[in-house]
């Protein structure tokens, strides 16, 4: 919605083309950061359902990524947050089994990480 | 070939969505609008239609899964009266903006409170500026052929809009009448299959319908709907041509009664139109001077053909139905606004009748004519009719 189309160029009804959510980076909204520690991680994908904005990526991974306890888990594995998204609802680190997700505030992060 | 049937208003529009055999219809009953969703009912349990009909628990959902299914691509019919329409609303105003061609035949009836079933226009009336047309019809008769003209015109490429087909509560919804059915095949050929241009289950074309449209893009958006009610006006006369070719009858904006060279003009909603007819009709036996114009298309409202009919009058009196609190009642402030361009207007009466099913006589009209000829008129006072005082 970057262009200023006017009345007469606009989809009839304000509709638009398919997926237009994906240019919508609700990231920028976050003030909490879910921080992840995969070390910790046992990969049963609780936090991928109960995530509202999808944005938990999960891949298949034949060769297993290390998690709790050092045991490798093989098979649909998590990766990072896709922070594009990601608004800080923290319903992620409530819902953890494991508390492997802490949340954050932002700035704390940004100052951690510099 | 067409048959003569008897029946209600609300059989009669329950046998032209039984001919339309919409994809999907879902309503909630509501007096006076039960019988049409009864007797669709019935159609649907006899296999006589291939509807999905879907129970509903209120009208809120009922228009809300019309506006789904239209939204798929079905071709989608809803129905209701006052309270249903109320307890509708929020979806009632979000349909235009979608631009789902949606027709739903609404039997008129005062809205709550006092509470109350019978005949007003005050539940209609109260919708005029969020953006379906409106097509109003007096009897049985022209409640069926007015659905098929309203899908017609709901799905035509360039206007996509709702549409709302009114008949008054138990006046018409209830009473029997002869009414001239067509022939299934022919109404069959005349409304076709409905063509949509995009549609949800085209997963071939997926597309965003209803976004979110913030300062930005709302306003475009709102205008966008403003040009297609505009275009209704001509598809309401061309897709009406259409229909005269299959029914015989016309489908002018608005009805004239002898008002050709009449010097007093009443104009009058719905039902009530019929009683006028036998009093002007009884008047003109003595030599009177009188005439009627019957609305039927209201939205939009064909201002320039109002002035056009009007400007020669000596005296109009409008007669409204229900009362728009606080300022000019609903037909009567867009005859007034209608004439606005004229250097010398006619002179004017506003009068209110009939509110919550209050009967209007043939004396009444009488009345209401001895007094425009009179002279006895004021513009900026209403009055009313067969109210105790």
């Amino acid at each position: 919605m970057a262009d200023k189309t006017g009345w007469k160029d606009l989809m009839r009804g304000g509709d638009l083309p398919p997926a237009t959510s994906r240019e919508y980076k609700t990231g920028s909204w976050r003030s909490l950061r879910p921080v992840l520690d995969l070390s910790n991680c046992i990969h049963c994908m609780i936090c991928v359902a109960y995530c509202p904005d999808m944005c938990i990526p999960v891949v298949r991974s034949e060769e297993g990524v290390v998690g709790r306890n050092g045991r490798i888990y093989k098979g649909l594995v998590r990766l990072e947050t896709d922070f594009d998204y990601c608004k800080g609802c923290g319903i992620c680190a409530e819902e953890c089994p494991t508390d492997c997700i802490k949340m954050v505030r932002e700035e704390v992060v940004e100052t951690s990480s510099k | 070939m067409s048959v003569y049937k008897p029946l209600t208003g609300a059989q009669a529009t329950a046998e032209a969505m039984r001919q339309i055999n919409p994809d999907v219809v879902a309503a909630y009953p509501i007096t006076p609008q039960t019988p049409i969703v009864e007797f669709f009912a019935e159609f649907v349990a006899n296999g006589l239609v291939d509807t999905e009909m879907i129970p509903v628990e209120s009208e809120h959902s009922a228009l809300s899964c019309v506006v789904g299914a239209a939204a798929a691509g079905a071709r989608a019919m809803c129905a209701t009266s006052s309270q249903g329409l109320a307890l509708m609303w929020e979806i009632v105003a979000a349909t235009p903006g979608l631009r789902l061609p949606i027709v739903m035949p609404v039997v008129n009836r005062a809205l709550s409170t006092p509470i109350n079933i019978h005949c007003d226009h005050s539940d209609t009336m109260g919708t005029l500026t969020i953006g379906w047309v409106q097509i109003y019809s007096e009897n049985a008769q022209e409640a069926y052929e007015n659905v098929f003209l309203a899908l017609k015109i709901a799905e035509h490429p360039d206007v996509l809009l709702p549409v709302m087909v009114m008949q008054d509560g138990f006046i018409t919804g209830h009473g029997v009448e002869n009414v001239k059915v067509l022939d299934d095949a022919v109404v069959k050929e005349f409304v076709g299959q409905r063509n949509p241009d995009r549609y949800l289950l085209d997963l071939e074309h997926p597309y965003t319908i209803g976004p979110l449209a913030l300062p930005d893009f709302y306003y475009e958006v709102k205008r966008q709907q403003e040009e297609a009610i505009e275009r209704a006006k001509e598809v309401y006369l061309r897709a009406g041509e259409e229909l005269a070719k299959i029914t015989g009858n016309t489908y002018p904006y608005f009805e004239e009664y002898k008002s050709d060279d009449a010097e007093a003009v009443i104009v009058i909603l719905n039902s009530a139109a019929g009683t006028a007819k036998d009093a002007i009709d009884e008047l003109r036996a003595e030599g009177r001077k009188v005439g009627l114009i019957k609305p039927k298309l209201f939205r939009p409202f064909p201002y320039k053909e109002y002035r056009e009919v009007l400007k020669d009058k000596k005296v109009i009196g409008v007669l409204d139905r229900s009362i728009s609190f606080g300022s000019y009642a609903p037909v009567y402030a867009e005859i007034r606004n209608a004439l606005f361009e004229l250097d010398h207007r006619p002179a004017m009466q506003s009068y209110i009748y009939g509110l919550g099913g209050r009967d209007i006589f043939k004396s009444e009209i009488k009345n209401v004519f001895e007094e425009l000829l009179s002279g006895n008129v004021d513009s900026e006072k209403q009055k009313y009719i067969g109210l105790r005082g």
